[in-house]
Protein backbone atom coordinates (compact mmCIF):
# COMPACT_ATOMS: atom_id res chain seq x y z
CA UNK A 1 0.00 0.00 0.00
CA UNK A 2 1.46 3.26 -0.48
CA UNK A 3 0.56 6.77 0.27
CA UNK A 4 -0.85 9.51 -2.08
CA UNK A 5 0.34 12.67 -1.01
CA UNK A 6 -0.66 13.87 -4.95
CA UNK A 7 -3.91 13.35 -4.35
CA UNK A 8 -3.89 15.85 -1.54
CA UNK A 9 -2.46 18.24 -4.72
CA UNK A 10 -5.40 16.93 -6.82
CA UNK A 11 -7.83 18.61 -4.22
CA UNK A 12 -9.09 15.06 -3.20
CA UNK A 13 -10.92 15.03 0.57
CA UNK A 14 -11.70 11.99 0.84
CA UNK A 15 -9.07 9.92 2.27
CA UNK A 16 -8.82 7.59 5.16
CA UNK A 17 -6.32 5.62 7.18
CA UNK A 18 -7.35 2.21 5.13
CA UNK A 19 -7.86 0.98 9.08
CA UNK A 20 -4.18 1.26 9.47
CA UNK A 21 -2.81 4.00 11.95
CA UNK A 22 -0.06 4.54 10.48
CA UNK A 23 -1.41 3.10 6.69
CA UNK A 24 -1.74 4.68 3.46
CA UNK A 25 -3.66 8.36 2.71
CA UNK A 26 -5.59 6.29 -0.28
CA UNK A 27 -4.04 3.84 -2.51
CA UNK A 28 -3.37 5.10 -5.92
CA UNK A 29 -3.63 1.36 -7.09
CA UNK A 30 -1.78 1.18 -10.38
CA UNK A 31 -0.54 4.23 -11.14
CA UNK A 32 2.78 3.51 -9.54
CA UNK A 33 5.18 7.07 -10.42
CA UNK A 34 8.45 6.64 -11.31
CA UNK A 35 10.95 6.59 -8.23
CA UNK A 36 14.39 5.36 -8.51
CA UNK A 37 15.00 1.71 -8.35
CA UNK A 38 18.11 2.47 -6.21
CA UNK A 39 18.31 3.51 -2.89
CA UNK A 40 18.57 6.88 -1.73
CA UNK A 41 19.51 6.08 1.63
CA UNK A 42 22.90 6.05 1.96
CA UNK A 43 24.25 8.75 4.20
CA UNK A 44 24.75 6.89 7.38
CA UNK A 45 22.52 8.58 10.50
CA UNK A 46 25.90 9.49 12.68
CA UNK A 47 28.71 10.80 9.75
CA UNK A 48 31.85 8.82 10.48
CA UNK A 49 33.74 12.40 10.91
CA UNK A 50 31.82 13.73 13.84
CA UNK A 51 33.86 10.99 15.76
CA UNK A 52 37.31 11.30 16.54
CA UNK A 53 37.85 8.48 15.28
CA UNK A 54 42.32 8.20 14.21
CA UNK A 55 42.87 9.24 17.82
CA UNK A 56 41.14 6.80 19.34
CA UNK A 57 42.21 4.30 17.14
CA UNK A 58 45.43 5.24 17.82
CA UNK A 59 45.05 5.04 21.55
CA UNK A 60 43.42 1.80 21.71
CA UNK A 61 46.44 0.55 19.58
CA UNK A 62 48.73 2.01 22.00
CA UNK A 63 47.10 0.26 24.64
CA UNK A 64 46.65 -3.15 23.01
CA UNK A 65 50.24 -2.97 22.00
CA UNK A 66 51.62 -2.75 25.55
CA UNK A 67 49.65 -4.95 26.93
CA UNK A 68 50.67 -7.50 24.15
CA UNK A 69 53.86 -6.79 25.34
CA UNK A 70 52.89 -7.23 28.71
CA UNK A 71 51.69 -10.40 28.48
CA UNK A 72 53.71 -12.06 25.53
CA UNK A 73 57.12 -11.28 28.10
CA UNK A 74 55.11 -13.27 30.72
CA UNK A 75 54.48 -15.92 29.05
CA UNK A 76 57.70 -15.98 27.71
CA UNK A 77 59.29 -15.87 31.65
CA UNK A 78 57.00 -18.03 32.50
CA UNK A 79 57.69 -20.43 29.99
CA UNK A 80 61.41 -20.24 30.71
CA UNK A 81 60.98 -20.55 34.83
CA UNK A 82 58.82 -23.79 34.57
CA UNK A 83 61.36 -25.40 31.72
CA UNK A 84 64.48 -24.30 34.11
CA UNK A 85 61.72 -25.57 37.10
CA UNK A 86 61.52 -29.35 35.90
CA UNK A 87 65.19 -29.69 34.66
CA UNK A 88 66.35 -28.02 37.62
CA UNK A 89 63.74 -30.43 39.47
CA UNK A 90 64.72 -33.42 37.83
CA UNK A 91 67.97 -33.85 39.26
CA UNK A 92 69.49 -34.51 43.00
CA UNK A 93 73.27 -33.41 43.90
CA UNK A 94 74.47 -35.09 46.79
CA UNK A 95 77.71 -34.18 48.64
CA UNK A 96 80.18 -36.66 50.12
CA UNK A 97 82.26 -34.50 52.34
CA UNK A 98 86.21 -35.56 53.19
CA UNK A 99 86.26 -36.91 56.84
CA UNK A 100 89.46 -37.43 58.29
CA UNK A 101 90.74 -41.09 58.46
CA UNK A 102 87.99 -42.19 55.93
CA UNK A 103 88.90 -42.62 52.47
CA UNK A 104 86.97 -40.15 49.79
CA UNK A 105 87.09 -42.17 47.04
CA UNK A 106 85.50 -45.28 48.68
CA UNK A 107 82.92 -43.11 50.31
CA UNK A 108 81.66 -41.59 47.11
CA UNK A 109 81.54 -44.60 45.42
CA UNK A 110 79.10 -46.54 48.59
CA UNK A 111 76.88 -43.39 48.62
CA UNK A 112 76.48 -44.04 44.77
CA UNK A 113 75.50 -47.04 45.64
CA UNK A 114 73.62 -46.55 47.87
CA UNK A 115 71.66 -43.51 46.01
CA UNK A 116 71.25 -46.25 42.51
CA UNK A 117 69.85 -48.45 45.36
CA UNK A 118 67.07 -45.69 45.68
CA UNK A 119 63.61 -46.61 43.84
CA UNK A 120 62.86 -43.66 41.19
CA UNK A 121 66.48 -42.41 40.60
CA UNK A 122 67.56 -43.66 36.79
CA UNK A 123 70.91 -42.44 36.38
CA UNK A 124 73.55 -41.63 39.57
CA UNK A 125 76.59 -40.28 37.94
CA UNK A 126 79.88 -39.33 40.84
CA UNK A 127 82.18 -36.85 39.81
CA UNK A 128 85.98 -37.86 39.84
CA UNK A 129 88.47 -35.70 41.30
CA UNK A 130 89.05 -34.04 37.73
CA UNK A 131 85.76 -33.14 36.99
CA UNK A 132 85.19 -31.80 40.50
CA UNK A 133 88.86 -29.69 40.00
CA UNK A 134 87.59 -28.41 36.75
CA UNK A 135 83.99 -27.17 38.56
CA UNK A 136 85.96 -25.14 40.74
CA UNK A 137 88.25 -24.05 37.87
CA UNK A 138 86.19 -20.53 37.40
CA UNK A 139 87.02 -19.88 41.34
CA UNK A 140 90.23 -20.97 41.94
CA UNK A 141 91.96 -21.08 38.76
CA UNK A 142 94.02 -24.11 36.92
CA UNK A 143 96.70 -25.96 37.83
CA UNK A 144 96.20 -26.50 41.66
CA UNK A 145 96.57 -29.94 43.59
CA UNK A 146 93.10 -30.57 45.67
CA UNK A 147 95.25 -32.94 47.24
CA UNK A 148 95.56 -30.72 49.95
CA UNK A 149 92.33 -29.00 49.79
CA UNK A 150 89.00 -30.41 51.57
CA UNK A 151 86.71 -30.52 48.45
CA UNK A 152 83.80 -32.35 49.03
CA UNK A 153 82.87 -34.96 45.98
CA UNK A 154 79.84 -34.61 44.19
CA UNK A 155 77.35 -37.13 42.67
CA UNK A 156 74.22 -35.98 40.37
CA UNK A 157 71.55 -38.35 40.15
CA UNK A 158 68.53 -38.52 37.63
CA UNK A 159 65.01 -39.07 38.64
CA UNK A 160 62.79 -40.76 36.74
CA UNK A 161 59.99 -38.21 35.18
CA UNK A 162 56.72 -37.98 37.07
CA UNK A 163 58.26 -40.18 40.20
CA UNK A 164 57.37 -38.42 43.66
CA UNK A 165 61.19 -39.14 45.15
CA UNK A 166 61.03 -40.04 48.95
CA UNK A 167 63.51 -37.54 49.48
CA UNK A 168 63.50 -38.41 53.25
CA UNK A 169 64.52 -42.16 52.78
CA UNK A 170 66.72 -41.79 50.45
CA UNK A 171 68.77 -38.62 52.88
CA UNK A 172 68.71 -41.74 55.28
CA UNK A 173 70.07 -44.60 52.99
CA UNK A 174 73.24 -41.68 52.30
CA UNK A 175 73.55 -41.11 55.67
CA UNK A 176 73.28 -44.41 56.75
CA UNK A 177 76.49 -45.51 54.23
CA UNK A 178 78.99 -42.20 54.40
CA UNK A 179 77.64 -39.92 57.99
CA UNK A 180 78.87 -36.85 56.35
CA UNK A 181 76.74 -36.98 53.10
CA UNK A 182 74.28 -34.39 52.14
CA UNK A 183 71.40 -34.27 49.41
CA UNK A 184 69.77 -31.50 48.09
CA UNK A 185 66.84 -31.56 45.67
CA UNK A 186 67.29 -27.96 44.94
CA UNK A 187 63.90 -27.57 46.74
CA UNK A 188 65.19 -23.95 48.25
CA UNK A 189 66.50 -22.58 44.59
CA UNK A 190 62.83 -24.08 42.91
CA UNK A 191 60.58 -22.35 45.98
CA UNK A 192 62.59 -19.18 45.04
CA UNK A 193 62.11 -19.25 41.25
CA UNK A 194 58.66 -20.23 41.49
CA UNK A 195 58.07 -17.01 43.70
CA UNK A 196 59.97 -15.05 40.94
CA UNK A 197 58.06 -16.50 38.78
CA UNK A 198 54.46 -15.43 40.80
CA UNK A 199 55.40 -11.76 41.08
CA UNK A 200 56.52 -11.32 37.19
CA UNK A 201 53.33 -12.84 36.20
CA UNK A 202 51.36 -10.52 39.09
CA UNK A 203 53.18 -7.44 37.51
CA UNK A 204 51.95 -8.18 34.13
CA UNK A 205 48.32 -8.30 35.25
CA UNK A 206 49.26 -5.77 37.19
CA UNK A 207 50.31 -3.62 34.09
CA UNK A 208 47.62 -5.20 31.76
CA UNK A 209 45.03 -3.55 34.71
CA UNK A 210 46.20 -0.36 34.36
CA UNK A 211 46.43 -0.94 29.97
CA UNK A 212 42.49 -1.60 30.53
CA UNK A 213 41.25 0.91 32.69
CA UNK A 214 43.68 3.27 30.99
CA UNK A 215 41.72 2.56 27.96
CA UNK A 216 37.92 2.55 29.13
CA UNK A 217 38.72 5.95 30.44
CA UNK A 218 40.18 7.08 27.27
CA UNK A 219 37.30 5.21 25.49
CA UNK A 220 34.97 6.71 27.87
CA UNK A 221 36.18 10.40 27.28
CA UNK A 222 36.14 9.65 23.71
CA UNK A 223 31.78 8.96 23.65
CA UNK A 224 31.49 11.33 25.69
CA UNK A 225 33.16 14.01 23.03
CA UNK A 226 31.46 12.12 19.73
CA UNK A 227 27.86 12.47 21.75
CA UNK A 228 28.41 16.15 22.33
CA UNK A 229 29.51 16.51 18.83
CA UNK A 230 26.63 14.79 17.77
CA UNK A 231 23.70 15.99 20.40
CA UNK A 232 21.50 17.80 17.65
CA UNK A 233 21.24 14.39 15.43
CA UNK A 234 20.29 12.25 18.97
CA UNK A 235 18.02 15.24 19.85
CA UNK A 236 16.44 14.96 16.49
CA UNK A 237 16.17 11.43 16.60
CA UNK A 238 14.65 11.54 19.82
CA UNK A 239 11.98 13.68 18.24
CA UNK A 240 11.38 11.30 15.41
CA UNK A 241 10.80 8.38 18.09
CA UNK A 242 14.08 6.47 18.05
CA UNK A 243 14.46 4.26 21.14
CA UNK A 244 17.95 4.95 23.34
CA UNK A 245 18.57 1.05 21.95
CA UNK A 246 18.62 2.57 18.44
CA UNK A 247 20.81 5.81 19.00
CA UNK A 248 23.28 3.82 21.29
CA UNK A 249 23.71 1.10 18.08
CA UNK A 250 24.12 3.86 15.62
CA UNK A 251 27.53 5.37 17.89
CA UNK A 252 28.14 1.55 18.90
CA UNK A 253 29.33 0.38 15.55
CA UNK A 254 31.23 3.23 14.75
CA UNK A 255 33.09 2.77 18.61
CA UNK A 256 33.19 -1.23 18.02
CA UNK A 257 35.04 -0.48 14.74
CA UNK A 258 37.18 1.69 15.92
CA UNK A 259 38.18 -0.37 18.85
CA UNK A 260 38.38 -3.56 16.29
CA UNK A 261 41.04 -1.42 14.24
CA UNK A 262 43.20 -0.16 17.30
CA UNK A 263 43.10 -3.70 18.78
CA UNK A 264 44.22 -5.35 15.06
CA UNK A 265 46.92 -2.72 14.54
CA UNK A 266 48.26 -3.20 18.36
CA UNK A 267 48.26 -6.71 18.48
CA UNK A 268 49.47 -7.23 14.98
CA UNK A 269 52.49 -4.60 16.11
CA UNK A 270 53.26 -6.95 18.96
CA UNK A 271 53.51 -10.26 17.27
CA UNK A 272 55.63 -8.76 14.73
CA UNK A 273 57.89 -7.30 17.50
CA UNK A 274 57.97 -11.12 19.05
CA UNK A 275 58.65 -12.81 15.60
CA UNK A 276 60.89 -10.20 14.97
CA UNK A 277 63.26 -10.59 18.63
CA UNK A 278 62.76 -14.04 17.45
CA UNK A 279 64.66 -13.84 14.08
CA UNK A 280 67.22 -11.83 16.32
CA UNK A 281 68.27 -14.19 18.96
CA UNK A 282 68.58 -16.66 15.73
CA UNK A 283 71.05 -14.16 14.36
CA UNK A 284 73.07 -13.79 17.69
CA UNK A 285 73.02 -17.43 18.95
CA UNK A 286 76.48 -18.84 19.26
CA UNK A 287 77.43 -15.49 20.25
CA UNK A 288 78.45 -14.54 24.19
CA UNK A 289 75.32 -12.20 24.26
CA UNK A 290 73.19 -14.66 22.32
CA UNK A 291 73.90 -17.16 25.36
CA UNK A 292 73.05 -15.16 27.83
CA UNK A 293 69.61 -13.77 26.61
CA UNK A 294 69.07 -17.72 26.03
CA UNK A 295 69.66 -18.60 29.29
CA UNK A 296 67.54 -16.50 30.63
CA UNK A 297 64.86 -16.41 28.28
CA UNK A 298 65.53 -19.67 26.77
CA UNK A 299 64.98 -19.15 22.78
CA UNK A 300 62.93 -15.88 23.25
CA UNK A 301 60.37 -17.65 20.94
CA UNK A 302 56.60 -17.26 21.62
CA UNK A 303 54.74 -20.14 21.40
CA UNK A 304 51.67 -20.48 18.67
CA UNK A 305 49.35 -20.46 21.61
CA UNK A 306 51.06 -17.54 22.90
CA UNK A 307 50.35 -15.76 19.67
CA UNK A 308 46.97 -17.07 19.91
CA UNK A 309 46.60 -15.74 23.40
CA UNK A 310 48.02 -11.85 21.92
CA UNK A 311 45.05 -12.17 19.08
CA UNK A 312 42.68 -13.09 21.67
CA UNK A 313 43.83 -10.27 24.22
CA UNK A 314 43.21 -8.11 21.25
CA UNK A 315 39.78 -9.04 20.33
CA UNK A 316 39.74 -8.58 24.45
CA UNK A 317 40.73 -5.19 24.08
CA UNK A 318 38.80 -3.83 21.33
CA UNK A 319 35.20 -5.72 22.97
CA UNK A 320 35.71 -4.06 26.09
CA UNK A 321 36.62 -0.56 23.87
CA UNK A 322 32.94 -1.23 22.41
CA UNK A 323 31.47 -1.61 26.35
CA UNK A 324 32.97 0.92 27.61
CA UNK A 325 31.56 3.25 24.77
CA UNK A 326 27.74 1.25 24.72
CA UNK A 327 28.06 2.11 28.63
CA UNK A 328 28.98 5.78 28.41
CA UNK A 329 26.38 6.06 25.22
CA UNK A 330 23.46 5.18 27.51
CA UNK A 331 24.83 6.96 30.60
CA UNK A 332 24.61 10.10 28.51
CA UNK A 333 21.87 9.11 26.70
CA UNK A 334 20.28 9.43 30.27
CA UNK A 335 20.76 13.22 30.30
CA UNK A 336 19.91 14.18 26.55
CA UNK A 337 16.31 14.52 25.76
CA UNK B 1 -7.00 11.19 23.28
CA UNK B 2 -4.73 13.90 25.05
CA UNK B 3 -5.83 15.21 28.59
CA UNK B 4 -4.42 17.64 30.36
CA UNK B 5 -5.82 17.86 34.71
CA UNK B 6 -4.79 21.05 36.40
CA UNK B 7 -0.91 20.77 34.54
CA UNK B 8 1.46 23.16 36.26
CA UNK B 9 4.76 23.66 34.99
CA UNK B 10 8.07 25.77 36.22
CA UNK B 11 11.56 26.11 35.32
CA UNK B 12 13.54 24.98 38.07
CA UNK B 13 12.74 27.19 41.38
CA UNK B 14 10.89 29.87 38.87
CA UNK B 15 7.53 31.40 38.81
CA UNK B 16 5.00 28.78 37.34
CA UNK B 17 4.76 29.24 33.66
CA UNK B 18 1.90 27.44 32.88
CA UNK B 19 -0.85 27.55 35.37
CA UNK B 20 -3.92 25.09 35.75
CA UNK B 21 -4.05 23.79 32.75
CA UNK B 22 -7.39 21.75 32.11
CA UNK B 23 -8.23 20.63 28.50
CA UNK B 24 -8.58 18.25 25.79
CA UNK B 25 -7.38 17.51 22.16
CA UNK B 26 -10.02 15.01 20.98
CA UNK B 27 -8.83 12.54 18.35
CA UNK B 28 -8.94 14.07 14.59
CA UNK B 29 -9.76 17.59 16.03
CA UNK B 30 -7.84 20.64 14.78
CA UNK B 31 -6.92 23.64 16.80
CA UNK B 32 -4.44 26.79 16.25
CA UNK B 33 -2.60 27.72 20.04
CA UNK B 34 -1.92 30.94 20.14
CA UNK B 35 -1.03 33.87 22.50
CA UNK B 36 1.89 36.45 23.01
CA UNK B 37 5.61 35.81 23.01
CA UNK B 38 6.82 34.23 25.96
CA UNK B 39 3.24 32.95 26.91
CA UNK B 40 4.28 29.56 27.08
CA UNK B 41 3.38 28.01 23.96
CA UNK B 42 6.40 26.11 23.00
CA UNK B 43 6.94 25.33 27.01
CA UNK B 44 2.95 23.88 26.15
CA UNK B 45 4.22 21.87 22.85
CA UNK B 46 7.38 20.54 24.38
CA UNK B 47 5.00 19.14 27.24
CA UNK B 48 2.57 17.89 24.74
CA UNK B 49 5.35 15.94 23.03
CA UNK B 50 6.91 14.46 26.17
CA UNK B 51 10.25 16.22 25.84
CA UNK B 52 9.27 17.37 29.39
CA UNK B 53 6.89 16.78 32.54
CA UNK B 54 4.94 18.89 34.20
CA UNK B 55 5.54 20.28 37.79
CA UNK B 56 2.17 18.93 38.69
CA UNK B 57 -1.19 17.36 37.50
CA UNK B 58 -1.53 14.89 35.08
CA UNK B 59 -1.17 14.84 31.36
CA UNK B 60 -2.60 11.32 29.83
CA UNK B 61 -1.70 11.02 26.50
CA UNK B 62 -2.90 8.07 24.07
CA UNK B 63 -4.68 6.80 27.19
CA UNK B 64 -1.41 6.76 29.06
CA UNK B 65 -0.60 8.23 32.16
CA UNK B 66 3.12 9.47 31.31
CA UNK B 67 3.96 10.36 34.81
CA UNK B 68 4.01 6.13 34.67
CA UNK B 69 5.94 5.93 31.46
CA UNK B 70 9.58 4.65 31.06
CA UNK B 71 12.06 5.88 28.33
CA UNK B 72 11.24 3.06 26.01
CA UNK B 73 7.55 3.83 26.50
CA UNK B 74 8.47 7.64 25.91
CA UNK B 75 9.57 7.11 22.23
CA UNK B 76 6.96 4.58 21.18
CA UNK B 77 4.60 7.38 22.03
CA UNK B 78 6.49 9.57 20.33
CA UNK B 79 6.17 7.28 17.09
CA UNK B 80 2.67 8.38 16.94
CA UNK B 81 3.34 12.07 17.15
CA UNK B 82 5.15 14.43 14.73
CA UNK B 83 6.43 17.68 15.48
CA UNK B 84 7.58 20.74 13.68
CA UNK B 85 10.14 23.02 15.39
CA UNK B 86 10.56 26.85 14.68
CA UNK B 87 14.91 25.65 13.91
CA UNK B 88 13.51 23.07 12.06
CA UNK B 89 16.41 20.49 13.61
CA UNK B 90 17.19 18.91 10.12
CA UNK B 91 20.67 17.29 10.05
CA UNK B 92 23.04 18.52 7.47
CA UNK B 93 24.67 15.56 6.34
CA UNK B 94 21.73 14.03 5.18
CA UNK B 95 19.70 14.95 2.15
CA UNK B 96 16.88 16.29 1.59
CA UNK B 97 15.18 13.28 1.48
CA UNK B 98 16.83 11.16 3.44
CA UNK B 99 15.51 13.55 6.37
CA UNK B 100 12.04 13.11 5.74
CA UNK B 101 12.16 9.23 5.21
CA UNK B 102 14.27 9.69 9.39
CA UNK B 103 11.20 8.62 10.72
CA UNK B 104 10.66 5.54 8.56
CA UNK B 105 14.36 4.98 8.97
CA UNK B 106 14.01 4.63 12.77
CA UNK B 107 10.92 2.41 12.72
CA UNK B 108 12.95 -0.02 10.88
CA UNK B 109 11.37 -0.27 7.60
CA UNK B 110 12.87 -1.31 3.97
CA UNK B 111 13.34 1.63 2.09
CA UNK B 112 11.58 0.29 -1.06
CA UNK B 113 7.89 0.34 1.19
CA UNK B 114 8.33 3.87 1.96
CA UNK B 115 10.49 5.49 -1.28
CA UNK B 116 7.35 6.80 -3.57
CA UNK B 117 5.54 7.94 -0.61
CA UNK B 118 8.29 10.14 0.44
CA UNK B 119 8.88 11.15 -3.10
CA UNK B 120 5.42 11.80 -3.85
CA UNK B 121 4.87 14.17 -0.60
CA UNK B 122 8.63 16.01 -1.58
CA UNK B 123 7.16 17.04 -4.55
CA UNK B 124 3.85 18.05 -2.89
CA UNK B 125 5.55 20.61 -0.49
CA UNK B 126 7.94 21.76 -3.47
CA UNK B 127 11.17 20.52 -3.01
CA UNK B 128 10.66 17.70 -5.73
CA UNK B 129 13.73 19.25 -7.28
CA UNK B 130 15.61 19.78 -4.37
CA UNK B 131 15.54 15.87 -3.04
CA UNK B 132 18.85 15.58 -2.98
CA UNK B 133 20.21 18.98 -1.36
CA UNK B 134 21.52 19.21 1.73
CA UNK B 135 20.08 21.19 4.34
CA UNK B 136 22.89 23.63 4.51
CA UNK B 137 22.05 24.98 1.13
CA UNK B 138 17.83 25.81 1.07
CA UNK B 139 16.59 28.46 2.08
CA UNK B 140 14.68 28.97 4.70
CA UNK B 141 11.42 27.99 3.29
CA UNK B 142 12.07 25.44 1.95
CA UNK B 143 14.00 23.90 5.24
CA UNK B 144 10.48 25.10 6.71
CA UNK B 145 8.61 22.43 4.22
CA UNK B 146 11.31 19.53 4.59
CA UNK B 147 10.51 19.64 8.44
CA UNK B 148 7.04 19.76 7.84
CA UNK B 149 7.62 16.56 5.79
CA UNK B 150 9.13 15.36 8.01
CA UNK B 151 6.91 15.47 10.82
CA UNK B 152 3.67 14.31 8.72
CA UNK B 153 5.02 11.33 6.21
CA UNK B 154 4.83 8.72 9.03
CA UNK B 155 0.85 9.82 9.36
CA UNK B 156 1.32 10.83 13.23
CA UNK B 157 -1.84 10.67 14.91
CA UNK B 158 -0.93 13.94 16.68
CA UNK B 159 0.96 16.52 14.98
CA UNK B 160 2.40 19.61 16.81
CA UNK B 161 3.43 22.65 14.54
CA UNK B 162 5.29 25.71 16.12
CA UNK B 163 4.89 28.75 13.79
CA UNK B 164 4.96 26.38 10.79
CA UNK B 165 4.40 29.14 8.02
CA UNK B 166 6.80 31.34 9.79
CA UNK B 167 9.18 31.34 7.21
CA UNK B 168 7.47 30.86 3.75
CA UNK B 169 5.36 33.21 1.93
CA UNK B 170 1.52 33.29 1.82
CA UNK B 171 0.93 31.72 -0.70
CA UNK B 172 3.39 28.60 0.26
CA UNK B 173 1.59 28.91 4.57
CA UNK B 174 -1.68 28.59 2.80
CA UNK B 175 -0.83 25.43 0.97
CA UNK B 176 0.99 23.95 4.00
CA UNK B 177 -2.19 24.84 5.94
CA UNK B 178 -3.80 22.87 3.44
CA UNK B 179 -1.69 20.28 4.30
CA UNK B 180 -2.17 20.21 7.66
CA UNK B 181 -6.60 20.58 6.85
CA UNK B 182 -5.56 17.38 5.02
CA UNK B 183 -3.88 15.42 7.59
CA UNK B 184 -6.05 16.04 9.82
CA UNK B 185 -8.59 15.11 7.60
CA UNK B 186 -7.76 11.83 7.40
CA UNK B 187 -7.45 11.30 11.24
CA UNK B 188 -4.72 13.21 12.46
CA UNK B 189 -5.38 15.48 15.30
CA UNK B 190 -3.37 18.54 14.62
CA UNK B 191 -2.50 21.51 17.17
CA UNK B 192 -0.56 24.52 14.85
CA UNK B 193 0.89 27.21 17.32
CA UNK B 194 1.00 30.42 15.70
CA UNK B 195 0.89 34.15 15.98
CA UNK B 196 -0.38 34.54 12.57
CA UNK B 197 -3.68 35.65 12.72
CA UNK B 198 -4.17 35.78 8.68
CA UNK B 199 -3.22 32.37 9.19
CA UNK B 200 -5.79 31.32 11.98
CA UNK B 201 -8.82 33.30 9.77
CA UNK B 202 -8.08 30.96 6.91
CA UNK B 203 -9.69 28.11 8.49
CA UNK B 204 -12.45 27.93 10.91
CA UNK B 205 -11.27 25.52 13.96
CA UNK B 206 -11.10 25.40 17.54
CA UNK B 207 -8.35 28.19 19.15
CA UNK B 208 -6.26 27.67 22.28
CA UNK B 209 -5.29 31.10 23.99
CA UNK B 210 -2.63 31.33 26.36
CA UNK B 211 -2.18 34.35 28.14
CA UNK B 212 0.02 34.48 31.59
CA UNK B 213 -0.04 31.15 31.66
CA UNK B 214 -3.34 30.25 31.49
CA UNK B 215 -5.06 28.98 29.05
CA UNK B 216 -8.17 29.44 27.48
CA UNK B 217 -10.39 27.75 24.63
CA UNK B 218 -12.46 29.02 22.72
CA UNK B 219 -14.08 26.52 20.34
Amino acid sequence: MHAAWCCIRDGCTSMSRSGDEHGALMDLGHDTPQVPAKARNTSPIVPRGSIAGRALVAVVAIMTFLASITTGAVLLISASASEWQSEVASEITIQVKPMGGRDLERDTLAVADAVRAQPGIVEVRPYTKAESASLLEPWLGTGLSLDDLPVPRVIIARVSPGTALDIAGLRNRVTQAVPNSSVDDHRAWIERMRSMTSATVLAGLGILALVIIATIISVSFATRGAMAANRPIVEVLHFVGAGDRFIANRFFRHFLRLGLQGGVIGGGAAMLAFGFSESVASWFSGTPVGDQFAALLGTFSLRPSGYFALAVQAALIAGITAWASRRTLFSTLNDID
Amino acid sequence: MVRFENVGLRYGLGPEILRDLNFEIPAHSFQFLTGPSGAGKTSLLRLLFLSMRPTRGLVNLFGNDISLLGKDEIADLRKRIGIVLQDFRLLDHMTTYENVALPFRVMGRDESTYRREVIDLLKWVGLGERMDALPPILSGGEKQRAAIARAVIARPLLLLADEPTGNVDPTLGRRLLRLFIELNKSGTAVIIATHDITLMDQYDARRMVLHQGRLHIYE
